[in-house]
């Protein structure tokens, strides 16, 4: 008679990609890259908000951009075009998120040497993205008006594991019903180090907060 | 769909397992999945149908789902309470100084062989 067999595991499916993702911390620590893994919704405006961000420090440190997309490579080209800095394009096969592998080989077809700064950006979506460890010094996240200000409450995960959150599009908030100050509280209650600078990428207000942010956060990761 | 992605994941944990017991098939996987793990049970188990069933020592491997309930600790009253149910909020005293004790598990639990 057949009889069944049980081998334990107990192992978390995070496990693996949560130790890669610690090596390659480590390794961008001693080569001094400070990878920056930048999430949102789709349409939230983070392309549009990396060029603004870009031009403002590109002349005081060297940046990468590195595109993940399900397909197209519209994005690491309006960079490119707008920015004239390196910025590639990742494919993710269909997959809804980047993990710590695939982020390692972007950042190997980067030209070596050449970044203090690289900013990831993640596929757009507010599920899968917050679950993958990519490796990155730290997380962001852009939350635009539009999308409301009980998004922290409504994707808790996402806002948990974000350091930084831009709020952006602030131009339209006449228009909606969102009230920055509920939004803050509602980022505190998921992430009480969270911090939140209100921009607005179409029209540059705010951006220098994130560009000084940017700065001031390379220049420690160089250092300390 | 990152459904689909983790049972990637699933299937290289296993077949690792596999190999180091010996194992030529798998006939079953148990796996851990918390309430607000984010993972859709039934979105898995139809992922792990297509994937595993490229791989021969998973071919016709079912995937069986244990869930786990969530709960949440409240730092001031002390006491627990169930997550989906009042979220981030303790239902005793109202505090939002709470946080996840279990539920958000995404783990291989153990795998099934047959005597071979």
């Amino acid at each position: 008679m057949d009889e069944v067999k049980i081998i334990e595991i107990k192992k978390s499916v995070y496990a693996d990609n949560d130790a890669a993702a610690g090596v390659l911390r480590q390794e961008l620590k001693a080569r001094g890259v400070y990878l920056l893994n930048l999430m949102s919704s789709p349409g939230s405006g983070k392309t549009t908000t990396l060029i603004r961000t870009i031009n403002l420090i590109k002349d005081k440190i060297r940046v990468a951009v590195m595109e993940a997309d399900i397909d197209s490579d519209v994005d690491a080209v309006k960079i490119k075009q707008a920015t004239g800095i390196e910025s590639i394009q990742l494919h993710t096969g269909g997959m809804c998120h980047l993990d710590a592998g695939m982020t390692r080989q972007g950042l190997e077809n980067l030209a070596p040497g050449g970044a203090d700064l690289v900013i990831l950006e993640n596929v757009g979506n507010l599920v899968c993205p917050a679950e993958f460890d990519t490796g990155a010094v730290c997380n962001a996240m852009i939350l635009s008006v539009p999308e409301g200000d009980d998004k922290p409450l409504k994707y808790p995960l996402m806002f948990s594991v974000c350091d930084l959150v831009l709020v952006n599009k602030t131009d339209v908030l006449p228009y909606f019903d969102f009230d920055l100050d509920r939004c803050r509280e509602h980022v505190r209650m998921r992430n009480p180090k969270a911090r939140v600078i209100p921009i607005c990428a179409k029209t540059g207000e705010g951006v220098d907060a994130f560009a000084a942010w940017l700065l001031e956060q390379v220049a420690a990761w160089k250092t300390n | 769909m990152h459904e689909l992605g983790i049972v990637f994941y699933i299937i290289k944990d296993v077949k690792e397992a596999a190999a180091e017991n010996g194992v030529s098939h798998v006939d079953a996987v148990v796996m851990n999945i918390g309430e607000v793990s984010t993972v859709v049970p039934e979105y898995l188990t139809d992922c792990w149908r297509w994937a595993a069933d490229k791989e021969a020592v998973l071919q016709g491997c079912e995937l069986k789902i244990h869930s786990i309930p969530a709960v949440s600790y409240c730092e001031d009253c002390r006491t627990e309470f169930e997550t989906v149910r009042f979220g981030k909020t303790c239902p005793h005293c109202q505090s939002g100084k709470t946080y996840l004790l279990r539920g958000n598990e995404v783990e291989i639990k153990e795998i099934e062989v047959m005597n071979q």
